[in-house]
C-alpha cells in the first residue's frame, strides 16, 4: 500500500510538472519519471511484462525520440512573439543543455536499472500453472499469437506505414523535382 | 492492498492532467507529451481491470496501445519537424492557414 501511494504520488506530481514546465527538455525527462512510476504500479499489479515493456519501449525508445527532436529543434522555451524573434537570432547556437538535465537523466537511468531488476525478480517470468494473476509472459505470448494474431499482424503494417510516413514527412525538400504543391 | 478503485482514481487524475495539458499549453511538443500522459492513464486502467478480472487481455491491449503510441510519436514528431522548418515556431497559433 505504501508503494502504491509512493508511485502514485510520483506519477501525479511528475505529470503535473510536465504540463507546468516551460522547458521541453525537463518536460520530457519528467514524463520519463512519470512512466517509471507507472511501471512500478504495473509490477504491483502482477504485470511484469508490461512493466518491463513500459521502461524499455516507452521510456527507452519513444521518449528518447521526443528528447532527440526537442534538442534537434533547439526551441527550449514556450514560443511567445519575443521568443520567436530571439529564436531567429539564436539559430545555429547549441541548445542550452546545462548540467541539470544531465544529472536528472543519470539519476533516472539508475532508478530504472533498479526498477527493472525489481520487476524481473518479483514475478516468475516462466509459466506458473494455476496462478491467480495468470500474468506470466508465456501466457501473454500464447494469447497474443492465437486469439490476437490478426491484430498483431495488422500492427506490423501500422508500424511500417508509420515509418514510411515519418521518413516522407521529415525529409528535406531537394530541388524542384521533389517539390510538392503548396511549398513557398 | 490497493483496490481497483485506487487505480481507477489515479488513472482519472492522470488523464485529466493530460487533457488539461492539451488545452492549456501552447507548444506542440508539450501537447504531444500530454497525449502520451493520456495514453498511459488508459493503459493503467486496462492493466488494473485485467488484474481485477484475472486474465491477460488487459496487458495485451496495453501492448497494442504502446505500438500505436510509437507510431503516433514517430508521425507526430515528423510533422512537428516539418512545421518547424516552415515557420521556425512550435506555437500552434503560428499554423492557422487552414483555419477560417
Amino acid at each position: 500500500m505504501l508503494l502504491f501511494y509512493l508511485f502514485a504520488l510520483v506519477a501525479v506530481v511528475a505529470s503535473l510538472l510536465v504540463v507546468a514546465q516551460r522547458n521541453p527538455v525537463y518536460s520530457v525527462l519528467l514524463l520519463i519519471a512519470s512512466f517509471g512510476a507507472l511501471s512500478g504500479l504495473y509490477v504491483l499489479l502482477d504485470a511484469p511484462f508490461v512493466a518491463v515493456t513500459q521502461i524499455i519501449v516507452y521510456a527507452g525508445a519513444i521518449m528518447v525520440l521526443f528528447l532527440f527532436v526537442v534538442m534537434l529543434l533547439n526551441a527550449p522555451h514556450e514560443d511567445t512573439e519575443e521568443d520567436i524573434e530571439r529564436l531567429r537570432t539564436l539559430t545555429g547556437s547549441s541548445a542550452r543543455l546545462t548540467a541539470g538535465p544531465m544529472v536528472f537523466g543519470a539519476v533516472l537511468a539508475a532508478a530504472f536499472a533498479v526498477e527493472l531488476l525489481w520487476a524481473l525478480s518479483r514475478g516468475p517470468l516462466s509459466i506458473s500453472p494455476g496462478s491467480e494473476a495468470g500474468a506470466s509472459v508465456a501466457q501473454i505470448g500464447r494469447v497474443l499469437f492465437t486469439e490476437y494474431k490478426f491484430a498483431f499482424e495488422v500492427t506490423s503494417i501500422l508500424i511500417l506505414v508509420a515509418m514510411l510516413g515519418a521518413v516522407v514527412l521529415a525529409q528535406r525538400e531537394r530541388g524542384p523535382s521533389t517539390r510538392r504543391a503548396g511549398d513557398e | 492492498m490497493p483496490t481497483l478503485e485506487h487505480y481507477l482514481i489515479l488513472s482519472a487524475i492522470l488523464f485529466s492532467i493530460g487533457t488539461a495539458g492539451v488545452f492549456v499549453r501552447r507548444n506542440l511538443i508539450t501537447i504531444l507529451l500530454s497525449i502520451e500522459i493520456m495514453l498511459n492513464a488508459v493503459n493503467l486502467t486496462f492493466v488494473a481491470f485485467g488484474h481485477a478480472l484475472g486474465n491477460v487481455d488487459g496487458q495485451i491491449i496495453v501492448f497494442f496501445v504502446m505500438t500505436v503510441a510509437a507510431a503516433e510519436a514517430a508521425v507526430g514528431l515528423a510533422i512537428v519537424i516539418a512545421l518547424f522548418r516552415h515557420r521556425a515556431s512550435l506555437n500552434p497559433e503560428a499554423f492557422t492557414v487552414l483555419k477560417w
